[in-house]
């Protein structure tokens, strides 16, 4: 049951991300966006980890889309339809994405990865908790203060730059 | 069971998530999209080290840590991002990367 949904999720998933690069809306692109975010969000679920899935859902699926769909909003008339893009500009970007891909496929077929054996017992937020804020061994303290300094920098930031200059 | 699913598979669809949002990150010429292209490569790059963090380590927190954080620099990140754009869209009155520039020499 759970190799069947894996497959649906996954092949979704990427139809919904091709749909986000090609669309030549602007506001359906938003929404195809996020319906692969969705998807990421369930693939989590799938694998039980659960606190992944909510933050995926809440800060991604929640917050990231509403600023996304703002700005579309106030930069754009809704039902703007850009031009159809050049077809030599599609022809190099997909041959050069294609080869990348390409060789990180190859890379990953030719490596023999060791699935561990050992059963996982799902990770209770409690584990992260004590992980973001413990200062020995498998503590995440200085990149937890790192991100939390980063995180008041950039919202500052993002305000300053915003602001309307008075003159 | 679902660990009947080799790793490979969830990597293949991970690594072909990120070239999607290489193609559209090369091939759009609007700002908004752009930054959309960007989301989809770094949720790509999450799903590889969750995977990698459930099939290989299962008793380690190192790959779920590291999701957690590429998480919440997207967020700045595109909360700067947002910003600029709207700035620039106020001060050329488009947001499409040809008619932006003014810093060439």
């Amino acid at each position: 049951m759970k190799e069947v949904l894996f497959y649906l999720f996954a092949g979704l998933l990427l139809l919904f991300s091709i749909l986000t690069v090609s669309s030549r809306k602007i506001l359906r692109a938003a929404v195809f966006l996020l319906f692969s975010l969705v998807l990421t969000a369930a693939l989590y679920f799938l694998w039980d980890y659960l606190f992944m899935a909510s933050v995926q859902l809440m800060l991604y699926a929640g917050g990231i889309m509403v600023l996304i769909v703002f700005s579309v909003l106030l930069t754009h008339n809704i039902d703007h339809k850009f031009d159809p893009m050049e077809f030599k500009k599609i022809i190099f970007s997909a041959l050069l994405s294609l080869v990348g891909a390409v060789t990180v496929i190859y890379v990953i077929l030719s490596h023999p990865f060791k699935t561990s054996a050992l059963a996982a017992a799902p990770i209770s937020p409690e584990d992260i908790g004590r992980g973001f804020l413990s200062y020995g061994e498998n503590g995440y303290i200085l990149p937890f203060e790192v991100i939390s300094i980063l995180l008041l920098a950039a919202m500052i930031g993002a305000i300053v730059i915003a602001k309307k200059t008075t003159k | 069971m679902f660990e009947t699913i080799p790793l490979t598979h969830i990597l293949i669809v991970s690594t072909l998530m990120f070239f999607i949002g290489v193609f559209g990150f090369l091939v759009r010429r609007n700002l908004i999209t752009i930054l959309m292209s960007v989301e989809l490569i770094l949720n790509s790059v999450n799903i590889n080290f969750i995977a990698i963090n459930k099939f290989l380590y299962p008793e380690r927190l190192e790959g779920l840590m590291f999701s957690i954080f590429v998480v919440a620099v997207a967020a700045a990140e595109a909360a700067v991002a947002i910003a600029i754009i709207i700035n620039i869209y106020r001060r050329f009155s488009s947001i499409n990367v040809e008619d932006v520039s003014e810093m060439k020499g």
